[in-house]
């Protein structure tokens, strides 16, 4: 467990056991000399266990770098970041690897699914990643997909169904590992507004426990109130941490 | 992973028909090319294995092949007899004559003439009549595919039939009688072969000096054969050769003067160059295509090493089909191609030989599209549709 420092506007009050995610000073350069672009400059951001936390802000204000670099597929270039006790910048690149492969879940943008593998096969994929047989992954990947209402789909491939329900796919795909962290890239841009909430209501409902995290990073308004509490970024940095959408 | 794999291979259907295409079409141009120059290989040193009682072979040191024999003494045989380890040599003459068939046509043909006593060295099998045939008078074996098509009797009435046993041929003004037809492996030279016996033969070639073309000799039971050939050769001044010695040098000889090997090594590695362009090429296509899921899968914890792998169990699977269907089309082309007595063979050296093509065609290939992969950001997942 790493010790954590000393607590900035961006983080939170509570004590370092009840924390799932631990920035602290986090920079990120991409690119050289004069090419250089610097997403993070020194980000310092908490987010406790069992809580939805969006980060909103412009495009190109490091939203994306971040959450890239909180999930493990991102390396920072300095400063802290701590999940769920282990410190990121220690790991090695295996070591990162497997990290996201048995703490992290990712529900993308553009859902990912690959097309030539039936949704139950996409479901299960964190499984077969895992080691799990193929059997009993999918046998979980039914149960989850049952819980997330497309039981009766199974064996649909993606582009069968629906832009929800293609996203649903993608939020059993990133639950069925059991993950403590979630992140979510714009899970409901592509999504109308009906089918964005009910997308949301169901991440709050089923990717959300006393153990379990979840960072969506959004530019929807429309799904502000679904968060805990909200960071606004701005040039690489943490601009504004609020607890209502009605503080931004 | 690898049931992944190869869902994620054969569901791109258009990618996987492409690299299945690509890879059956040199599969099957690598073992197609093979085949026939393997059969053509054979074909050169067919007289050998038409004489499958010679242990040794015993010629003129200056013999470059077996239709290059330079005549030795007509003693050597005597001589060879002489040698340790021999245990019967007998003289062979082995040379181009003109023989005038019944109607008036002329054709060159390779006159063999074997031992007279033993008929040692005569032809490996009957067609009709008998090999001891051949001590009748002026009597001369034909070789039974010849006989159909080279060597026809025109009719008084201008009809062509194939010779027949009884047929008289006219070899250097000298009568010659059909007693037997014989079947031949399918040689690379064309000339027809007669057999008669030794002295016959002599009496037919036009008188030289020397006239012995080989000698053929077996060994004394539990000789050594590299030792008796080396014997030989120093106790005549002849060249001694076993009959895989004699194949080497022959098969060497007609490649290195026809440039039979440059033409078909180029064909054979124009099948590889494509093999690797084709599949290399789609499978990259295809690794391109899905980088936005090999990077889901990178991001949601799969290492390098096992994407690696889903990679060749990829392309080892299409190019394990695409063998198959190669290999399968060289084989019933090849069976079409010696219907019409174009030369094709396909021993198991040659299945396992073009398999080892195809496996190096495969692992570029999956080079290609691995590089790709290797290099592949997780983070390509969070970019936008």
């Amino acid at each position: 467990m790493t010790t954590l420092p000393a607590q900035s506007p961006a983080q939170t009050s509570r004590n370092p056991g009840e924390l799932a995610v631990h920035c602290k000073a986090l920079t990120k350069t991409y690119g050289k000399g004069d090419s250089a672009v610097r997403a993070l400059r020194g980000v310092d951001l908490d987010v406790s266990k069992g809580e939805l936390l969006m980060l909103v802000g412009p495009s190109g204000c490091g939203k994306t770098t971040l959450i890239s670099v909180i999930a493990g597929v991102l390396e920072h270039d300095a400063g802290e970041c701590v999940v769920f006790g282990q410190s990121l910048r220690a790991m090695s690149g295996s070591e990162r690897t497997r990290f996201r492969g048995h703490t992290v879940g990712f529900v993308f943008q553009a859902f990912n699914l690959i097309p030539t593998l039936t949704i139950a096969e996409n479901a299960a994929v964190p499984l077969l990643i895992n080691g799990v047989s193929r059997r009993d992954a999918v046998g979980r990947a039914s149960e989850i997909l049952t819980r997330v209402g497309l039981g009766t789909r199974l064996k649909d491939m993606p582009n069968r169904l629906s832009g929800g329900q293609q996203q649903r796919v993608a939020i059993a795909r990133a639950l069925i590992h059991k993950p403590r962290l979630i992140v979510c890239d714009e899970p409901t841009s592509a999504l109308d507004k009906d089918t964005g909430h009910s997308v949301m209501e169901l991440l709050r409902e089923v990717a959300i426990g006393p153990e379990q995290s979840l960072i969506v990073v959004t530019h929807d308004s429309r799904i502000f109130e679904f968060a805990d509490r909200i960071a606004r970024m701005n040039d690489g940095q943490i601009e504004k941490v609020v607890e209502s959408h009605l503080e931004l | 992973m690898n049931y992944l794999a190869i869902k994620m291979i054969m569901g791109d259907r258009l990618k996987y028909i492409g690299l299945l295409l690509g890879l059956t079409f040199a599969a099957m141009l690598i073992t197609q090319q093979m085949g026939i120059f393997l059969g053509y290989t054979v074909r050169m040193f067919s007289f050998i294995t038409d004489t499958p009682a010679a242990q040794l072979w015993v010629m003129d040191p200056q013999t470059k092949f077996t239709e290059d024999s330079k005549p030795v003494s007509d003693t050597a045989a005597l001589r060879v007899r002489s040698v340790d380890g021999v245990a019967w040599a007998v003289p062979m003459y082995r040379g181009p004559l003109n023989v005038k068939i019944q109607g008036g046509q002329n054709e060159r043909c390779v006159l063999i003439g074997v031992d007279d006593g033993t008929l040692v060295g005569g032809p490996p099998k009957m067609v009709e009549g008998r090999i001891e045939d051949l001590w009748q008078t002026d009597a001369v074996i034909v070789e039974e595919k010849a006989a159909k098509t080279t060597l026809r009797v025109r009719e008084a009435d201008g009809s062509m039939r194939g010779l027949r046993v009884g047929d008289t041929l006219s070899i250097n003004d000298r009568s010659a009688r059909v007693v037997g037809l014989c079947a031949l492996a399918d040689a690379f030279f064309w000339e027809p072969v007669l057999y008669t016996t030794y002295s016959r033969a002599l009496n037919y070639a036009p008188p030289e000096r020397r006239q012995t073309s080989f000698v053929l000799a077996g060994l004394k039971p539990g000789s050594s054969i590299e030792n008796v050939a080396k014997l030989v050769e120093s106790t005549t001044g002849m060249s001694a050769l076993t009959n895989d010695g004699f194949t080497r040098m022959t098969t060497l000889f007609v490649l290195k003067k026809t440039g039979i090997l440059i033409n078909f090594g180029i064909t054979v590695a124009l099948g590889f160059v494509i093999g690797i362009l084709v599949a290399g090429q789609t499978f990259y296509n295809f690794v391109v295509d899905n980088s936005r899921h090999f990077g889901s899968l990178k991001a949601l914890g799969l290492s390098n090493r096992r994407l690696l792998g889903m990679i060749v169990v990829q392309v080892l699977i299409v190019g394990a089909i695409g063998y198959g269907l190669g290999v399968g089309a060289a084989s019933v082309s090849g069976t079409a191609l010696r219907q019409v007595g174009l030369s094709f063979i396909l021993p198991k050296e040659l299945l396992i030989g073009s398999a080892v093509a195809m496996l190096g065609i495969c692992l570029v290939a999956a080079c290609l599209g691995a590089v790709r992969v290797m290099r592949l950001e997780p983070g390509i997942v969070f970019r936008g549709a």
